[in-house]
């Protein structure tokens, strides 16, 4: 029987913790939707789209009505729409960045991603003309969220796609300078990018997956900190397990919601994402638990270590909570989407060179990071490659999401807002790695990658 | 299936009449009830059968919200369930 205190414990997460399911991310598979003329595509990605969708956002609200638990976000993720395009004669990606574009309208859900190509070796038929058209799909559409994995342990960095990254994302950000530059908020460039991923901007469907399935990313960063708070002064030991505990807690919530969304769809359940997802809401940001850890301020010495006590903690009371775990699954640190994180940079505790440190610990990489507007290209690249080496090496998904403030300094802000924020522009170190970038080629593999 | 009613706010007449009265308007069946006041602060905890109930239980649930902010409580309704999976193994 329940008792008393474990209801009022549920209420007070959900009421005043900012608890939520992050996301319902229904992924589809849109390999049969291949055609060789293009226009016959689109219609069969919209048709596909809209069928399997149609249901989504009628059925996530019902579930957070019933179960009383804010279901944030309902979306969509496709099959890498390079690999779409590659059998067709003209290929004219941006037709169907507009199919998809009207698809997410149609079944009303917040973002769509998969604009997304897969190069990490090198370029196949569509890679190329999919990204060159990165920059204008984002900035003709409010809805698509694209990615490019362009390294991975078993595969090394594809130094030319990093390098036609860095012009891209700068291209992103130019395309929409009217709007806050906010095209490259939806593009992620990753190392190790995972397959069933329902968090964007980097999710998108891999061919390894069914037809369609439901992914869930859960949320709160605000009930660990709660937790922590009510502790007081325990050691650290206790610190870990009272984290395990919690998302553990929280975790159960997710599976129980993806079993259910999954049931009511008639669609197969594929993973629980066990991530810290913040929100620039006060109260629902990782930056927080770390200070409630004992940091004065998220970004000093001690971050990386309190981050990997958080991640790892995280990751154990979530296991054991969900039947199947997948997608990124950690603590995210994006900058701009975390009130602790915002305050941080302001003050200039929290520096560039120390979040590329915490991403060997954490989740995700540089995520959501607004830098000067007259960041090079190859200075853009070049962060890249830093970010994907740390991830090849480390058998681990990292990413750089990161926002060239176009017109404008160190100090000035930009503001995209919703759930992705708002955030000073950060410093970057403006030395030239032009020549390093210019030689491309492939970084091999490393010896971690060889594990048979 | 079973839903849990949580009504939290300052104690006052009627609150235990005024909940279960729109139950037994819609053929809710109350099962269970505790009820603690801490100092001014009155919380209530339900456990009710809905299956028979006549109307679907969005309604229910919006229904006794609007009771609850007429009254100046907070009043949650939701699934067994959802306590259940974060507190039993």
């Amino acid at each position: 029987m329940l008792n008393a205190r474990d209801i009022l414990e549920t209420i007070t997460m959900i009421q005043e913790e900012n608890l939520d399911i992050r996301t319902i991310t229904m992924g589809i598979s849109l390999i049969d939707c291949c055609d060789s003329d293009i226009d016959v595509v689109c219609r069969r990605v919209y048709d596909k789209i809209t069928t399997k969708a149609k249901h989504l956002v009628e059925v996530g609200q019902q579930i957070e009505k019933e179960y009383g638990i804010p279901i944030i976000n309902k979306r969509i993720s496709v099959t890498p729409i390079a690999i779409v395009l590659a059998g067709c004669l003209k290929k004219e990606p941006l037709k169907l960045a507009q199919t998809l574009e009207r698809a997410a309208l149609a079944v009303g859900v917040n973002f769509i991603g998969g604009y997304s190509a897969l190069v990490q070796k090198g370029f196949a038929a569509g890679d190329r003309e999919l990204i060159a058209s990165i920059p204008e799909a984002l900035a003709t559409t409010d809805h698509i969220c694209s990615s490019v994995n362009i390294g991975s342990t078993k595969a090394g960095i594809n130094m030319d796609a990093v390098a036609e990254m860095g012009r891209v994302v700068r291209r992103s950000a130019e395309l929409t300078a009217d709007r806050d530059c906010i095209g490259p908020a939806k593009l992620v460039v990753f190392c190790n990018a995972p397959e069933d991923n329902p968090f964007m901007a980097g999710a998108f469907h891999g061919v390894g997956e069914p037809d369609c399935v439901i992914n869930v990313g859960v949320s709160g960063p605000g009930v660990v900190r709660a937790a922590l708070a009510k502790a007081g002064d325990c050691d650290l030991t206790a610190v870990a397990d009272l984290i395990k505990r919690t998302a553990f807690k929280i975790t159960r919530m997710g599976q129980l919601v993806a079993k259910e969304a999954s049931r009511r769809l008639g669609v197969p359940f594929g993973i629980v994402d066990l991530s810290l997802a913040p929100t620039p809401a006060v109260g629902d940001s990782v930056a927080y638990i770390l200070e409630e850890m004992g940091l004065e301020c998220c970004g000093a010495h001690g971050t990386t270590a309190a981050l990997a006590l958080l991640n790892d903690a995280v990751k154990k009371g979530g296991v054991m909570a969900s039947s199947h775990v997948g997608g990124l699954s950690g603590a995210f640190i994006p900058v701009t989407e975390d009130a602790g994180m915002i305050h941080a940079a302001r003050t200039g505790c929290l520096r560039i060179e120390k979040l590329e440190a915490m991403t060997a610990v954490c989740s995700v990489g540089l995520d959501m990071i607004n830098i000067p507007g007259d960041t090079s290209a190859e200075v853009i690249a070049a962060i890249i490659a830093d970010e994907a080496a740390i991830g090849m090496i480390n058998n681990k998904a990292t990413a750089v999401r990161v926002i060239p403030a176009i017109g404008k300094q160190v100090g000035d802000e930009l503001s995209f807002g919703g759930l992705l924020g708002s955030g000073p522009v950060m410093p970057v170190n403006p030395a030239s790695p032009a020549r390093l970038i210019h030689r491309g080629g492939r970084i091999p593999a490393p010896l971690q990658a060889l594990r048979n | 299936m079973r839903a849990v009613i949580t009504v939290i706010g300052k104690d006052m007449v009627g609150i235990l009449a005024k909940v279960s009265a729109v139950c037994a308007d819609h053929q809710v069946n109350v099962l269970e009830v505790t009820q603690s006041i801490l100092q001014d602060l009155f919380a209530m905890i339900m456990m009710v059968d809905i299956d028979k109930s006549d109307i679907p239980f969005e309604q229910f649930a919006d229904e006794l919200t609007a009771i609850g902010d007429s009254m100046g409580l907070s009043i949650h309704t939701m699934h067994e369930d959802i306590f259940n999976s974060m507190h039993q193994i």
